[in-house]
């Protein structure tokens, strides 16, 4: 029904867009003053008109309809009263259910109206948001047809139309952001609740294992982060010893001394790798590297476990690689040549130059590449999930298993558990300290990168 | 033993004073980018304490034969220089010269004033840094102070020493970079164009720059101006279509050019 209703909607424009431009035009003919807009503007704005406050009632109706439905039924539900949210909630999924024909016990009298009750608001709903967009599409074809004339500045309107577009495009995002934060912080704070504030970030020990059910004997539980962040802080430490130096010395080798043809074909392949999906990169870590650093680890006489943040850590090394090296490369090649020559001019050498000239320049382009791995290596999951550890161990022993923020949010949200307990809950805290610590790493980059900018 | 007359000594020995004149020296010089060829063998001498312009229509190679004096040229993938360019009677495309000495001692010029992203002082101390001319920190002081006087910038600027490069004004710019050149000490100054970026003020600044350098550097000189190339030179160069036309007095090749296609230019007929 909705489907049909938007097609409606986007037809009336398309109808509009010529029924105005050739109004316009006739009006035009023949008028002896010097008229304002092209033809083709009356008509965009009456399309305008006609469509889009018609598809702004729609979109409201879309979002609200169905929470409003829910009060009304809930409401009118003997006793509901004294009911509480989760009951009323379970209450009103077992109605829509049933309104949808999956029937898995008998309904009670009580349910059976609350759906009879259910259904007709829909229909009535139904029925008022199409005669609002007829009656909204029908005013704004009536009044942008009759705008339309000779002084009418329709560009201009149309302009700010798009203008007004563009803006609440980019508020889409802002406002989607917002929303994934306060959701986050929302349930954080329902588990800073249960678990004090304090005890959360500055307790040494994260041991989530507490009883799920009632009937189910653990331990008392314990939820530090620090050991969870330290893991993540030694993982993307590894990350970052394999990445940065590979990735700059690369785009340096491409840039400055590579011939054509070499670069033609190794900087396609290196930009190939960041779309290898992480799960084959942690196969990778798993059957392979981890093997191997074990192996290296015993005949070291390190006593390393099969699960070793060395292995998680390099491989997810090589995955940022072409963060940082495709935006070093981009910084690199953009420094002009002038800069270059100015430097040979002075007898400088090529690898006096790079240091002294072109990393320099280039180094906000640098650091943008640094920090964008960073953060990537800071969120990943696949590798650390499938070749890390569970563990939360305070260690900086590579060959060690570590745990780190993105595992314990997996291993926290897996399995059946409950969405008010305390376990559940921290997936959200841990998520919520992910989300401030990649935040604060974007700041400081930012700063320093404004800061020792070398401006060209 | 050889005797030689009185005549032939006498001949000799003039020859060895002009050759002691010459800082340096282009025979047959020519130069190709990959497949085409930029330069038709020229000779051209660069004199002492002398400032020579190069001047001729666009393309005709003044940039390119000013990049072989110093082997800029080397920086260009498929560029290729034959015949012999001399610098003090040692030949720079010798297999056993470091580019590296020779550019210390033929600095360069370029057309858009290129300070490095740095500070004022920087600038300057990149050049002697990387040569290793000075060691403390009162030696930088110094070299900086010396070159920015020599460019005639000292004044403009010496408050704001830390300040960047990238800050001052075109004109400011340009003086800068001949001050970065001038510190390493080169012997031979090439400038490509130095003024085209410039107002007149600037430009009349850097002109009277240039006359003053002339006293401790050998200075070339590409330049579009007619005027410009009459005002600081002693020597003038004409290039058209990659061959040397003509190399003469300056004040000669003003008034009396000996080749047609000098007198052509000069007087605006084509270029
Ligand atoms: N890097 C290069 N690759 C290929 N050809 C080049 C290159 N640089 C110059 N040339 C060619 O060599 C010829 C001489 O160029 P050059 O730059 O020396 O001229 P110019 O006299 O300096 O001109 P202008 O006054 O415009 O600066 C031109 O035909 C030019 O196209
Ligand atoms: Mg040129």
């Amino acid at each position: 029904m909705s489907g049909y209703l938007l097609i409606t909607l986007a037809l009336a424009a398309l109808v509009m867009t010529f029924v105005g431009s050739a109004r316009a035009r006739a009006t035009q003919n023949g008028a002896s003053e010097k008229t304002h807009s092209r033809p083709i503007y009356h008509g965009l704005n009456a399309a305008i008109w006609t469509g889009v406050p018609a598809f702004i009632f729609f979109l409201l109706w879309l979002v609200g309809q169905s929470s409003v439905i829910n009060q009304l039924v809930i409401a009118s539900f003997p006793g509901s009263e004294s009911l509480d949210a989760t009951a009323k909630s379970l209450i009103l999924s077992e109605v829509r259910q049933v309104a949808a024909g999956n029937i898995f016990k008998e309904p009670t009298p009580e349910i059976q109206a609350a759906v009879a009750h259910l259904k007709s608001l829909q229909q009535l709903s139904s029925v008022a948001i199409i005669a609002v967009v007829a009656a909204a599409m029908a005013i704004g074809a009536f009044l942008g047809y009759r705008v339309i004339g000779n002084r009418f500045r329709a560009r201009h309107s149309v302009e700010r139309s798009v203008t007004y577009f563009m803006m609440f495009s980019s508020l889409v995002a802002i406002v989607t952001t917002l929303g994934i934060i306060s959701s986050l912080v929302f349930e954080a704070i329902q588990f800073f609740s249960k678990v004090p504030v304090t005890e959360f970030l500055f307790g040494l020990r994260w041991e989530p294992q507490i009883a799920i059910r009632a009937d189910q004997v653990a331990g008392q539980g314990a939820f530090g982060v620090i050991p969870v962040l330290f893991g993540t802080f030694v993982i993307s430490g590894i990350a970052m010893i394999v990445a940065v130096p590979t990735g700059i010395l690369s785009a340096i080798y491409l840039t400055e001394y590579s011939d054509k043809r070499f670069r033609a074909v190794v900087k396609p392949l290196l930009e190939i790798l960041a779309g290898v999906p992480t799960v084959v990169y942690g196969f990778f870590a798993v059957l392979t590297v981890a093997p191997a650093v074990r192996s290296l680890g015993l005949s070291l006489g390190i006593d390393a476990s099969p699960n070793s943040a060395l292995a998680a850590g390099a491989v997810m090394g090589v995955m940022i690689i072409p963060f940082i090296s495709s935006l070093s490369d981009d910084a690199l090649a953009s420094v002009p040549r002038a800069m270059r020559e100015g430097s040979y001019a002075l007898g400088a050498t090529k690898g006096e130059t790079i240091r002294k000239v072109l990393l320099p320049a280039a180094l906000p382009g640098i650091v943008g590449g640094v920090l964008l791995a960073l953060s990537r290596a800071v969120g990943e999951t696949m590798i650390v999930v499938m070749a890390a550890g569970l563990i939360a161990k305070m260690t900086v022993n590579p060959f060690d298993a570590v745990t780190t923020v993105t595992v314990q949010i997996v291993t926290l949200l897996i399995g059946d558990s409950e969405f008010d307990n305390p376990k559940t809950l921290a997936a959200f805290a841990l998520g919520l300290i992910l989300f401030i610590v990649t935040l604060i790493l974007n700041l400081i980059a930012l700063r320093t990168v404004r800061k020792y900018r070398e401006k060209y | 033993m050889n005797i030689m007359s009185e005549a032939a000594v006498e001949k000799a020995l003039e020859q060895k004073m002009s050759d002691a004149h010459f800082k340096m020296v282009g025979k047959d010089v020519s130069v190709y980018y990959g497949e085409k060829r930029a330069l038709f063998d020229v000779n051209l001498n660069v004199r002492k304490n002398t400032v020579t312009a190069l001047i001729g229509p666009s393309g005709c190679g003044k940039s390119t034969f000013l990049r072989t004096l110093n082997r800029m040229n080397d920086t260009i993938e498929g560029c290729r220089v034959t015949g012999s360019i001399t610098l003090d009677n040692a030949d720079v495309y010798d297999q056993s010269v470091d580019v590296v000495e020779l550019r210390a001692r033929v600095g360069m010029v370029f057309q858009k004033p290129n300070p490095f992203p740095k500070s004022i002082y920087e600038n300057i101390a990149y050049g002697p840094r990387i040569h290793g001319l000075a060691r403390s920190k009162a030696d930088f002081d110094e070299v900086v102070e010396n070159s920015l006087q020599k460019a005639g910038l000292f004044n403009e600027v010496k408050d704001r020493l830390h300040e960047p490069g990238t800050g001052l004004s075109g004109g400011q710019q340009q003086r800068l970079c001949i001050a970065r050149a001038i510190a390493v000490g080169p012997e031979v100054i090439l400038m490509d164009e130095p003024c085209s970026a410039l107002d007149p003020i600037a430009t009349a600044k850097v002109e009277e720059l240039i006359h003053e350098l002339r006293t401790n550097f050998t200075i070339v000189i590409v330049t579009h101006s007619m005027q410009q190339a009459a005002r600081v030179s002693q020597r003038t160069a004409m290039f058209h279509l990659g061959n040397l036309v003509e190399e003469n007095d300056t004040d000669k090749m003003f008034t009396n050019p000996d080749d047609q296609r000098t007198q052509d230019y000069i007087m605006g007929r084509f270029g």
